[in-house]
């Protein structure tokens, strides 16, 4: 069987620096997959690399079985692979309402429409307002998305991936920099998604990772050093000893 | 949510989504002056000719650095060509009648900046700019050495055009040169701003802003630049052949460096991403030029220089922030 994504072998170097090394990793469809690691072990990287944002130095990329390892960025997203960013990547200049547009009419592919006012397609504009609504953004699609305080910047970033309907969805710390008491916001819309809806996500909140995930790869130096499931890992000795420091994995 | 209230939701959607496409007082006021000064400035006929090419030119630029952030040092390649195109169509008689003749130009140019664009686009600002002047150099070299054609340093004689839709006859006053150019600089600006305000037009910005966002909402990013690029250099080509078809003459200063470093005064003048700053740009342009340059004929230039270098120093954004506060005012109440 195929999986929803697939890696093998994939490596990448910057330089001398070796930021992913010889991973392969499969992801289930419909998992909750878990991406772990301390910091600078090449998670971000990874998720680069399957976006297409940066080329494998080496290995190949499946998606649904797909090779997808040479197709631009663009392309993936067009095959259902969408990511959100770990620091937030708007467009500071647009409202949200224009941003969310954007990705719709993408998707329905009226992105490249040239003659056609935004705004004429019933169609898009339904989608968009689904959307608005799902992610509580109604109230300010018509601000700048630059001066929304950060935990709506944050919604509208997961709500950004959401518009493009995602087949697997890669989150890189989605809740990352936001307070405790508005996680629970953002998280229950990605908790809301479709059950045949593939995520595989970062998160440095262990009782968040431990809580959503039905699956858990940990990334050590670019490599991948286990995998299991939530219970496995939490009884490795190895991985705590990984997050407690480098020099007792040795023991 | 309610079947009512989903409607109205989506209602008020499309009410904002189109809402920067929405004509504005002032729009109608700056081309009511435009069509009345057609009537009222006779004899400035010539100069206000010049000015609506230029305009038309600085519109081709203000798509390239307004809407997609591309900056081009080298936008006189596609004017020059233009130019020569459309001289060379007329000169050899093979489109006799002048807007067929411009639109036939438009194409070609299109499909050179089309291949150019996959040259250009490569490279980050300062490469893209030593890319865009480079190419304009050997355009004007190009034109410069085959003289069997183009006349060389002579320039392209022989030029002469038929009668507009076979009505007109082109005048030495420039009277059916100036409406000819301001019909094509306003149809050419209707296109222009429906371009800018549909999803297309709004992808760009998306790209300018931030590109890695846009190719991970699927937004093919090189394909938006190559395609903004490809009708800005129409737009170019198109004011060019303007130029050779109203003066019924081209020459090899048509590629020159000054036309597109002159190009960025007046959008600095101007302002860029609005449209409007082209347009307001080569009015302010040149008739400072012609006024200064009746004041002090030989230094000119120094008071050109000397006003640029003010603008710089007390802003830009202040400039455009004045104009943004009288806009406010004159679309009070229009929501």
């Amino acid at each position: 069987m195929s999986f929803a994504l697939e890696t093998i072998g994939v490596s990448m170097h910057f330089g001398g620096i070796c930021a992913s090394n010889n991973v392969s990793l499969q992801v289930q469809k419909g998992a909750r997959h878990a991406l772990i690691g301390p910091n600078g072990a090449g998670k971000t990287t990874l998720i680069n690399l399957l976006t297409g944002v940066l080329r494998p130095s080496a290995g190949q990329i499946l998606l649904e079985g797909r090779d997808i390892t040479a197709l631009a960025a663009h392309r993936r997203v067009g095959l259902g692979l969408v990511r959100t960013f770990q620091i937030n990547q708007l467009f500071g200049e647009l409202t949200p309402l224009e941003t969310i547009g954007l990705a719709v009419s993408e998707r329905m592919g009226a992105g490249g429409d040239w003659w056609r006012v935004a705004g004429s397609r019933g169609a898009v504009d339904r989608q968009i307002v689904e959307i608005l609504e799902r992610f509580h953004l109604v109230d300010v699609m018509q601000e700048r998305t630059a001066i929304l305080p950060y935990g709506k910047q944050r919604l509208l970033e997961i709500a950004l991936a959401i518009a493009c309907r995602p087949q697997v969805l890669l989150l890189d710390e989605p809740a990352a920099g936001v307070p405790e008491e508005e996680r629970h916001e953002i998280l229950a819309t990605v908790a809301a998604l479709p059950r045949d809806v593939t995520v595989l996500f970062i998160e440095h909140d262990m009782d968040l990772v431990f809580s959503f995930s039905d699956r858990i790869s940990v990334l050590v130096n670019g490599a991948l050093f286990t995998e299991g499931s939530p219970d496995e890992v939490s009884r490795d000795e190895r991985v705590k000893a990984v997050y407690l420091g480098e020099d007792e994995v040795d023991d | 949510m309610s079947g009512a209230a989903m409607q109205d939701l989506t209602a008020q959607v499309a009410y904002h989504l189109a809402r920067r496409a929405r004509w504005r007082g002032l729009e109608y006021v700056f081309w009511a002056a435009a069509l009345a000064s057609v009537f009222f400035l006779p004899a400035k006929h010539l100069i206000l000719n010049e000015i609506a090419i230029l305009a038309l030119f600085a519109l081709s630029l203000d798509l390239l650095i307004g809407y997609a952030g591309i900056i081009s040092l080298g936008h006189a390649a596609y004017f020059g060509f233009g130019a020569y195109a459309a001289g060379l169509i007329a000169k050899h008689g093979l489109i006799g009648e002048p807007v067929l003749a411009l639109l036939v130009t438009g194409l070609v140019v299109a499909l050179l900046g089309f291949i150019t664009s996959f040259l250009v686009l490569r490279g980050s600002d300062l490469t893209r700019i030593m890319i865009t002047l480079g190419f304009s150099l050997i355009l004007r070299e190009v034109a410069n050495r085959f003289a069997g054609l183009t006349g060389g340093a002579d320039g392209l004689q022989g030029v002469t055009m038929a009668p507009l839709l076979g009505q007109f006859t082109f005048d030495i006053g420039g009277h059916v040169a100036y409406m000819y150019s301001l019909t094509v600089l306003f149809v050419m600006f209707l296109v222009a701003r429906r371009i800018v305000y549909s999803p297309f037009g709004l992808s760009l910005r998306a790209v300018q802003g931030n590109a890695l966002r846009a190719a991970a909402i699927g937004i093919g990013v090189n394909w938006r630049l190559v395609a903004i690029y490809t009708i800005a250099a129409a737009y170019a080509g198109i004011a060019g052949a303007l130029l050779t078809q109203s003066t019924q003459f081209c020459s090899l200063d048509v590629f020159s460096f000054e036309r597109s470093a002159d190009l960025f005064v007046v959008l600095v003048l101007g302002g860029v991403g609005y449209l409007y700053g082209g347009l307001v740009g080569a009015v302010l342009f040149k008739i400072t030029q012609d006024w200064l340059a009746g004041l002090t004929p030989q230094y000119w230039q120094f008071w050109v220089g000397l006003t640029l270098v003010i603008i710089v120093l007390v802003g830009t954004e202040r400039l455009s922030g004045w104009l943004r506060a009288i806009r406010r005012l004159a679309f009070k109440g229009q929501g």
